[in-house]
């Protein structure tokens, strides 16, 4: 029995040798290209993730509600591009004008398609208990799926390659490609947009109020209901301006493509804190980038464990993510 | 004799009848009791869901073939009747349709499509003694364990596929270093597992990165950096085709020109439109080019005349498990299992692959793998 | 009469939809052979598809029991056309199972109508003439079919045109049972017409105006003349079910009971501890990995594993609620995902330790002392085996959730600072939730890999983690009976409805929503224990 066990455990652990080359890999980590390229890769699935956490993030600090359903926004999102741009194309407009049109489109759509949901499937149940509108927001995930699956197609669609390839990025363009870099670009400039537009205007005043309490919103004259909608509204645009630029960078779409996208997104929310607009921003990149450095220096076979580790300790050392307000608690 | 089948063209004509017919609940179709004069033939594989593009086509190509020995007086006298069950491809899913064609007294069953499906009903097959014949399960499980000696298949085993690869890239493409990439699914890591065994196994050239990517994940550029910096002269990659299109796009984009083969999986037209240009050169294995054997050519057109399409992925396949379980019924004159498995052991059957028969673990005796490469948007023979 | 400001808000909301599902529904394109197919008919099945059930959530606010009357009506005449027009499916000629259960579902709409309306008393004679019709149709049908095999071969030919109720089509005999069942159906529909016209002249008084305080359908369960029989005649069901219906159905009943027991297990931690987990599943897969490795590894036995499995549970419970006990709610919802998912992957990685992706297969059924079982007779008793878990787990939730462990949970779930003020150990709680929770999970685990004799860890995706929160969710959080229903509704539906195939995880989402708008507290709402004092000296 004894040395039976012995050859058990051994048959369980023969990769500690190359856990150790794994080391000697880490030490050799002033490859300064190697490790530009990863943090570029990681900077651009940052800033994919941020794009959709932002959505989760905001519907949650104004409802507390976990739209399930986000993922599929930004998959619906990304399928209007599509189908506009290939349209579009075979009526022989320049690319610059598809990639505009189509990003207007995916933007028109997504918006309706967050509005007709939360009125469809969550604004009833505002008084509900707590966990129904999740389910229904699960509902709505499976439904959205197979909506798309039934409409279009269940295979693989190749997507245009919106972004051309810039001249001036070909001396690099083995570290960072021309797609990142839009990606990057517009990612950060729509993310300044969104920090000004709830900062300075009235409706992103409404927000933050009716996010802070949706009843004393009510009794001075915010029309809660308006700010929700103007809330799903904004982050389904988001969402689907991450679904045009990543299905352009990835180049192939299909109607499953919400559902990973979305949990990871949700992840780097509650890692920065859900509800924090900045923390979720914040959460995403890290997210990205530990994944693309745990690719890069360890193994990708445990990318998601990585990832997932990380997130239950920092959430061991603060509970309400990077930059949440720990709630105190009151009798 | 009439059977079922018969009366209900007797009665379909009558508007009144068919009317009154469209009373029926939507819980399944009963079947009743079958004569003992027909020959059922059940498939089982995924008819729905994301992998049905690879379910399908089996039916159809069963029904096809069915149909037309029915034209012809049916075999030995008797009709064939075909039963389709739905698996998707999920191993606890596969037990129930396993179950319900046992329990619905199948004579022998085409499927499942998927190993792991395959693998999760085989069990209850063998306690029921039907022989089962698949046309697209390649795990090399299946036959070389000895579990299941009720199972036969009509496409040759991954490690013969991954052999196939390895001979390729050290005597072809002579890389001295080689990374293996797979999709950590069964399939695909099974496929990558045999590659590495057998370049160790030869230790004429390296393997210098072994990993596994996420399907479905936002995007491979870590992994497709991982390989450029692991300086590799080819990359062997286990998996689907979903994947491969990504990961070669995304090595072309960073102007990593590194030779890339795929198995079968990834000989799909859906890989090149999806990868487009980016599919150029790449390799792939997949079962000998057998287009202008008149049986694949019979079949095929009458697939393109009823749906409007190109048959998918193991069409072939499944034609000749079709073909070859039918004319072992036939030549072992009984539907006795212990019969039929004689007669696939000892008699040739022609198929869309030429004369195959099987070997005593299951596997088809000629039906082997070539290298394809695209070449002009098309998968073309490497000589 | 629906007004005509209804009419005009729902060609407006016709529109919106007809807008909104556009580029999607309408479009289709092909990227590479740059093609575009317009299809124009869609649009126009948006629009009246959500015309039509608008004007009906219109009317259902309006008068609820001609809404159930309609949406009652509509699918059962609409059920069989839909099949007919899609399958060309005309198996119903031939009287079986399917009509039979397409006689009985009439037969509940007739009751149901019954329910609604049951203030006539001179149409409910009539009527519950035609009820009996109704009920007794199936019933003598199948005694007369029986009875037709013996006798109808003897019946001279000649006379055979006579019967009305017998078709004969050369040498073929039908007997057509349909026609009885469409006289009847005439008449029904024809009464009930005549009744929804009668009620909507009539002047029904709201609810709030009554004096009898409304009673929840739920609580008539509760009712001793009720569930009594109720009681009886379903474990009648369940114990007879592997006798009456084939071993494919006995195996889908196999894997709905499970659900059953991870429901109940599940209803612990989140509708009686009030602790959100996304990861159950992970329990779930250590259950079946224990028993696959032990059984592959030492030849363990399955009695021997069933208790290992839930104890390995438990730790895994444990070892997932150490951590998390500071966190609160959705923060607990999303880590609790991420360790399912740690599970998962591990799962498939470790080659060595797992067998990664391709799974443990061959794994033993479960034996019984004595008797080599055939595959049918090992899938009854695998049956039996998880009709007793299902008993055993009933009894034993039952118990706890009256005990003071269960009297905490409640309150650790209605405020968890007054629970603490109230001298209840918060960490001690909670991780016995979770414990409690997880080894049921376990105990399924190995129940099922004995079942399928095979794993592999894409059986224990975050979806399945969701299905059965949504289990939990939808039977009403913290009610037994509610999970045990909607544990049978949710695994029991997607198999059945196999006949829409495509559509069938479209309107399994849809069913999701629409019940959670609907009845957001679920199917059955828990009862509340209250305490009357009639203590007189207070």
């Amino acid at each position: 029995m004894v040395p039976g066990i012995v050859a058990f455990t051994g048959k369980f652990f023969p990769h500690s040798f190359t856990l150790l080359r794994n080391v000697a890999d880490i030490m050799d980590f002033f490859e300064p290209d190697y490790f530009i390229e990863l943090l570029f890769s990681g900077l651009t699935k940052g800033a994919i993730y941020a794009l959709i956490a932002l959505g989760y993030t905001m519907v949650y600090g104004i409802i507390g509600l976990i739209n399930f359903a986000h993922g599929e926004i930004y998959m619906i999102g990304a399928f209007t591009a599509l189908i506009v741009s290939t349209v579009l194309s075979i009526y022989g407009f320049p690319l610059l004008a598809i990639f505009i049109l189509a990003a207007v489109a995916a933007v028109v759509w997504a918006s309706a398609y967050g509005y007709t949901i939360e009125r469809l499937a969550y604004r009833p149940l505002r008084n509900a208990p707590r966990l129904s509108p999740l389910i229904s927001a699960i509902g709505m995930s499976i439904f959205l799926q197979n909506y798309v699956l039934l409409a279009q197609t269940s295979d693989f669609q190749p997507f245009p390659a919106l972004v051309p390839d810039f001249a001036f990025m070909e001396p690099v363009a083995h570290i960072v490609g021309s797609t990142d870099l839009v990606i990057l670009v517009v990612s950060v400039i729509v993310m300044i947009l969104l920090t000004v537009m709830i900062k300075f205007t009235r409706t992103g005043k409404a927000m933050r109020a009716t996010a802070q309490d949706k009843k004393m919103a009510l009794l001075v004259g915010i029309n809660v209901d308006n700010v929700i909608s103007i809330t799903f509204i904004t982050g389904s645009a988001l969402a689907a301006i991450g679904g045009l630029l990543i299905a352009s960078h990835v180049g192939q779409i299909n109607f499953y493509i919400g559902f990973i996208a979305g949990i990871k997104a949700f992840t780097a929310a509650v890692l920065g804190g859900i509800g924090s607009i900045p923390g979720a921003v914040l959460g995403s990149f890290i997210l990205g980038l530990t994944e693309s450095f745990a690719t890069g220096y360890v193994s990708s076979d445990y990318e998601d464990v990585f990832a997932f580790s990380l997130l239950v300790l920092i959430l061991i050392f603060r509970p309400a993510g990077l930059l949440g307000k720990s709630t105190i608690e009151k009798v | 004799m009439y059977t079922e089948k018969e009366e209900h063209h007797v009665l379909k004509p009558k508007s009144l009848h068919s009317f009154l017919a469209a009373f029926a609940f939507a819980t399944g179709v009963s079947t009743g009791a079958l004569a003992a004069d027909t020959i059922t033939i059940g498939v089982a594989g995924a008819h729905s869901g994301d992998l049905a593009s690879y379910g399908l086509p089996t039916v159809k190509a069963t029904e096809l073939v069915v149909n037309d020995i029915n034209e012809q007086g049916g075999i030995n006298g008797m009709q064939l009747k075909m039963l389709a069950e739905d698996d998707v491809c999920k191993p606890e899913i596969a037990t129930n349709t396993a179950t319900k064609l046992v329990s619905e007294n199948v004579n022998v069953v085409i499927g499942h499509i998927c190993s792991g499906a395959t693998k999760a009903a085989l069990p209850i097959y063998r306690d029921a003694n039907i022989i089962v014949m698949s046309p697209s399960a390649t795990n090399p499980d299946l036959t070389q364990s000895g579990d299941y000696p009720n199972f036969y298949r009509t496409i040759a085993s991954d490690d013969l596929q991954a052999r196939t690869m390895v001979d390729f890239v050290t005597d072809k493409l002579h890389a001295q270093k080689v990374a293996i990439i797979h999709d950590k699914g069964d399939y695909g890591k099974g496929l990558a597992e045999f590659a590495k065994t057998f370049i160790e196994q030869a230790g004429k050239i390296e393997v210098v990165l072994f990993e596994g990517v996420t399907p479905g994940a936002v995007d491979y550029s870590s992994v497709v950096q991982k390989i450029k910096r692991s300086k590799a002269d080819a990359v062997i990659y286990g998996g689907y085709h979903p994947e491969a299109s990504k990961i070669v796009s995304q090595m072309r984009k960073k102007r990593l020109e590194t030779a890339f083969l795929g198995p079968d999986g990834v000989k799909d037209d859906t890989f090149i439109k999806v990868a487009g240009a980016n599919a150029e050169g790449v390799y792939a294995t997949g079962p000998a080019d057998v287009s202008q054997n008149p049986l694949t050519k019979k079949y095929r057109q009458k697939f393109i005349d009823q749906e409007g399409t190109d048959p998918g992925a193991f069409f072939n396949n499944a034609v000749a498990a079709a073909l070859a379980l039918t004319s072992a019924i036939e030549k072992a004159g009984s539907t006795d299992s212990e019969a039929i498995a004689n007669a696939l052991h000892n008699e040739t059957a022609e198929t869309p692959f030429g004369a195959i028969k099987f070997d005593a673990s299951g596997e088809p005796i000629g039906i082997g793998f070539i290298m394809y490469q695209v070449k002009n948007g098309e998968y073309v023979q490497v000589q | 009469m629906l007004p005509l400001k209804d009419i005009r808000n729902g060609l407006m909301v016709a529109g919106w939809f007809v807008f909104l599902t556009f580029p999607l529904m309408v479009i289709k394109v092909n990227p590479v052979e740059k093609t575009i197919v317009w299809r124009w008919p869609n649009m126009l099945y948006v629009a009246a598809g959500s015309f039509i059930a608008y004007l009906y959530v219109k009317l259902a606010q309006k008068n609820k029991k001609a809404a159930i009357l309609v949406a009652c009506w509509t699918a059962y005449l609409a059920l069989p056309l839909i099949r007919y027009f899609m399958y060309q499916d005309i198996s119903i000629l031939i009287w079986d199972t399917t009509t039979s259960i397409y006689a009985a579902v009439g037969a509940f709409h007739m009751i149901l109508t019954l329910c609604l309306f049951h203030k006539h008393h001179i149409l409910r004679k009539i009527l519950s003439g035609i009820w009996l019709l109704f009920i007794g149709t199936p019933v003598v049908m199948l005694l007369a079919q029986a009875a037709g095999k013996i006798l109808l071969p003897k019946i001279p030919a000649a006379l055979h045109f006579l019967t009305p109720f017998i078709i004969t089509i050369e040498h073929i005999q039908f007997w057509n049972w349909i026609r009885i069942l469409w006289v009847a159906l005439a008449c029904y529909l024809l009464y009930s017409s005549l009744q929804t016209y009668l009620a909507s002249k009539r002047n029904i008084m709201p609810d709030h105006l009554t004096n009898e305080p409304k009673i929840r359908w739920s609580q008539y369960l509760y009712k001793r003349p009720v569930y009594l029989p109720l009681l009886t005649f379903c474990s009648t069901f369940f114990l007879l079910f592997p006798h009456l219906f084939s071993t494919y159905q006995v195996n889908i009943m196999i894997s709905a009971l499970m659900y059953v027991v991870l429901g109940l297990g599940l209803n612990i931690v989140v509708g009686v501890a009030g602790l959100l987990d996304l990861g159950y599943v992970a329990f779930y897969a250590v259950g079946a990995y224990s028993y696959a490795l032990l059984n592959m590894h030492f030849d363990l036995g399955f009695w021997v594993v069933l208790p290992i499995g839930g104890i390995l549970g438990a730790f895994f419970g444990i070892l997932l609620g150490i951590p998390v006990l500071r966190l609160r709610g959705d923060y607990l919802a999303i880590v609790t995902l991420g360790f399912g998912e740690i599970i998962r992957l591990v799962l498939e990685n470790w080659n060595d330790f797992s067998q990664g992706p391709s799974g443990i297969s061959n794994i033993d059924r479960p034996p019984l002392p004595g008797v080599d079982l055939s595959l049918e007779g090992s899938i009854v008793y695998m049956y039996y085996l998880t009709i007793v878990m299902v008993i055993f787990t009933i009894f034993v939730v039952n118990r706890l959730q009256d005990s003071r462990i269960g009297r905490a949970w409640f309150a650790l779930r209605e405020d968890e600072i007054a629970c603490q003020a109230m001298g209840i150990d918060k960490m001690k709680t909670k991780l016995t939730a979770f414990a409690l929770g997880a080894t049921w999970a376990g105990m399924v685990g190995v129940l099922f890999a004995a079942k399928t004799t095979f794993v592999n860890p894409a059986s224990f995706t975050f979806l399945e983690s969701a299905i059965i929160l949504c289990i939990v969710v939808l039977g009403g959080m913290g009610s037994i009976v509610g999970v045990i229903i909607s544990a049978l509704v949710l695994i029991l539906m997607p198999e059945y409805l196999r006949a829409f195939s495509d559509y069938r995880m479209l309107v399994f989402g849809a069913v999701l929503v629409i019940m959670m708008v609907f009845k957001p507290r679920g199917l059955i709402s828990s009862v509340r224990r209250t305490y009357t004092i009639n203590d007189e000296t207070l």
